[in-house]
């Protein structure tokens, strides 16, 4: 037994030694988080490794173009198979609506679950001091090394870690202005310094951005730019479950001595190891705030910590208000908020689901002509003027055939011949329409307007429309 | 030596008032000298880079030699450069040339809105739906002919039709019955149409002359369109059209637009634009 309180108290030692120096991170100063295994560590790579998306997506092909492309200049987004034209921009209202649900849903379960394992600034600024342990070694060194004046050996680790982290941003700012332009030829205009001056400032503004919001800014965007941070804040609840210290178990906390907790003591053998890890540098036994990304790193930490001292897991584990002071827990399918975050989810997708099984060869306008509203022609007949917008959303030319139907005698000039549309183009035709008068039993008469494809007779658009005629007498 | 009303210990300028009220010399905020010294540096960039000070009969230049008149000028000319694709196949092919093509008359009908607006719109309507006293252009039915020919024809020479006044020829109850006969559509139905000469104009069935600017007196459309049509028809009769023996003659004339007014393309573009309005022949 006494060989465990031992060697308990010994590893506790170790982490009392270096104990004084976590305190800085819960001050205003840099913070220099130590960086340990575990299984939320291990998590967080697989959910930050989903932004190789970002970086590998815009190289993937798709018959002869790339496969996601969002052609600004040409106002056309592809994904894949499909095209999105600016007429189908309901779409992207919609996945905007159900990415800020799916924040909103996730948020209200589990915290933010997006700070913590997916957002940019939190996965750049993780790998950007990644890069600055490789360089510059553990935390300790690399507090004594921004104090250190500046001579030749702090200028060369200086110089490799921002070559590096100037890699990173490049490619950053590349892959990113990659989505929107042909991403061979993006590189290869780079390459020869032939890239326009739209590519060259977004390359720039990426840079630039990425290298000081990754490398110096940090948590400090957390705390004091970022939006999200505080929206997502006001979205707890007492059932929320987030990274928490068990208070109940943990207080009054004291050092371990002899390998035992003093009698009256909880469980925290106030080790700072929460506060060392910490990205953000807060300390976690002092409640939920608004510093906490809840990126679970403490937890890794504190399990750690307690299997050395042979105590149970989760003294700080993922658990809601309601969990730690007693009161009964609910799962989250059984609460308002989450269901009602997640059907207006579903109706998001079904909305987004059905404009892509929806989204139609062509489309069809017409614009009646206003002044005047109608003619009256020397036989006596009425004739109105429209302007016909017909657009192709098909990747070839097609040929369709404009037929109208409406009053009796109706008489459609202008449409003798098939019209040749371009691939994702808009094309504009006049027509007018001739009606005996003494068909027109009323001065606003339905009209339909029929577009078909000469060689898909299924491929057909309508348009209901009026016809005007003069009040009859 | 702190006090409250000096938490900073800033310097005294050592002018009191009112026994207790000092003037300390406190420095403005740093963000605020900050603010204020890039508005003056922004404000000589700007005169560097951007005309700016006056002088006397002239002003500074600024660095690039940017003006507004020259960016309107620039842009201007990106535009024209934009529509010379079709503008400069106009000036070599004829109204019904360009009638025929399919891609230039789309051209033409929608850029010549602001031509008709500026020349036609005034009398005939920004659609060509007409005003009393002035014709329709929008319908099928044309005084002088609605080729696009004789369209072009009529906006070059303008139109000056004439119908003598017949009011000393006629009584009141001939001119009535005239004027019943033409409102019904039939006017050959009353022998005064050959008695008087009507038909020399206006042919034995009374369907107009569009050698003359005669209209067509058995169709829908009334060049003098009014509520009251007949008595209209019977002020025509009675009046004639730009007669110069009576003073009470309808006015009709429609101005010459060739020579100086237009230059030609602007005429075949107008031509073209009218015939498309709806009735073209």
């Amino acid at each position: 037994m006494s060989d465990t309180a031992d060697s308990q108290q010994k590893h506790a030692d170790e982490l009392y030694a270096e104990e004084g120096v976590w305190h800085v991170n819960v001050d205003a100063g840099t913070v220099f988080a130590k960086r340990i295994p575990g299984k939320y560590r291990t998590i967080k790579w697989f959910t930050m490794s989903t932004w190789l998306i970002f970086f590998l997506g815009p190289y993937l092909r798709w018959g002869d173009r790339q496969a996601v492309l969002l052609d600004i200049p040409a106002r056309q987004f592809h994904i894949f198979d499909i095209t999105i034209l600016p007429q189908d921009v309901w779409l992207l209202s919609l996945t905007l609506l159900f990415f800020a649900i799916l924040l909103a849903v996730v948020t209200s379960i589990a915290g933010r679950v997006f700070c913590g394992y997916f957002c940019f600034q939190t996965v750049w600024t993780d790998i950007f001091t990644l890069i600055e342990e490789k360089i510059e070694g553990n935390p300790s060194k690399r507090r004594k090394l921004k104090d250190a004046p500046l001579d030749a050996h702090k200028l060369r680790l200086r110089a490799t870690k921002y070559f590096f982290w100037l890699i990173i941003s490049m490619l950053t700012g590349i892959s990113f202005a990659a989505w929107f332009t042909d991403a061979y030829e993006l590189w290869q205009s780079y390459l020869t310094l032939s890239a326009s001056s739209v590519a060259w400032i977004v390359l720039g503004l990426f840079t630039a951005g990425t290298f000081i919001l990754a490398g110096f800014m940090r948590e400090q965007v957390c705390f004091w730019l970022c939006p999200y941070a505080r929206i997502q804040g006001v979205m707890y609840d007492r059932e929320t479950i987030l990274p928490t210290y068990d208070f109940n178990r943990g207080e009054p906390r004291g050092k371990l001595k002899k390998g035992e907790t003093e009698a009256g003591n909880g469980d925290c053998i106030d080790c700072h190891q929460c506060v060392a890890v910490c990205p953000t540098g807060i300390d976690i036994r002092d409640g939920q705030q608004e510093g906490c990304i809840t990126c679970s790193l403490c937890l890794d930490a504190c399990d750690a910590v307690m299997d050395k001292i042979g105590k149970p897991h989760g003294l700080i584990r993922y658990a809601s208000l309601d969990e730690i002071e007693g009161h009964p827990t609910k799962p989250f399918w059984k609460r308002a908020r989450p269901l009602v975050y997640l059907s207006i989810m579903v109706i998001a997708a079904a909305g987004i689901l059905y404009g892509l099984t929806h989204l139609g060869s062509m489309e069809l306008k017409v614009i009646h002509e206003r002044s005047p509203l109608f003619v009256q022609l020397s036989d006596g007949s009425i004739q109105n003027r429209f302007d016909i917008k017909i657009l192709n959303k098909q990747d070839k030319q097609i040929r369709v055939w404009l037929t109208a139907e409406g009053p009796e005698g109706l008489e459609l000039i202008g449409a003798d011949e098939p019209l040749d549309v371009d691939s994702g183009k808009l094309r504009s035709h006049i027509v007018y329409i001739k009606v005996p008068r003494q068909n027109l039993l009323q001065s606003r008469t339905p009209l339909t307007f029929v577009v078909s494809n000469v060689n898909d007779p299924k491929d057909v658009v309508r348009y209901e429309g009026a016809f005007f005629s003069p009040r009859r007498q | 030596m702190s006090d409250k009303s000096n938490p900073y210990d800033a310097p005294d300028t050592g002018h009191v008032w009112d026994e207790s009220l000092r003037e300390l010399t406190n420095q403005p905020p740093k963000w605020w000298m900050l603010g204020f010294h890039v508005s003056w540096i922004l404000v000589l960039a700007y005169g560097l880079i951007y005309p700016m000070w006056p002088m006397v009969n002239t002003h500074t230049k600024g660095m690039t030699g940017w003006t507004s008149i020259k960016e309107y000028k620039e842009d201007l000319q990106a535009i024209e450069a934009k529509r010379a694709k079709y503008e400069d196949q106009l000036p070599g092919k004829s109204a019904a040339a360009i009638l025929a093509d399919d891609e230039l008359s789309n051209y033409v009908v929608r850029s010549a809105k602001v031509l008709f607006g500026d020349n036609c719109a005034a009398c005939h309507g920004t659609g060509g739906q007409g005003n009393p006293g002035f014709p329709v252009l929008a319908d099928d039915d044309w005084l002088f002919g609605g080729s696009i020919d004789k369209i072009e024809e009529s906006i070059i020479n303008g139109r000056n039709g004439m119908m003598p006044a017949h009011g000393n020829q006629l009584s009141d109850t001939e001119a009535n019955e005239l004027a019943d006969a033409v409102a019904a559509g039939n006017p050959s139905s009353t022998p005064l149409f050959q008695q008087k000469g009507c038909f020399a104009c206006h042919g034995m069935e009374g369907t107009g002359n569009p050698m003359l600017g005669a209209p067509d007196l058995t169709d829908s459309i009334w060049r003098f369109a009014a509520k009251d049509q007949r008595e209209s028809i019977k002020y025509t009769i009675v009046h004639g059209v730009n007669d110069p023996q009576d003073p009470q003659t309808r006015p009709a004339e429609m101005p010459k637009f060739g020579g100086t007014k237009l230059n030609d393309t602007d005429i075949k573009k107008l031509a073209v634009y009218v015939h498309k309005l709806g009735g073209g022949q």
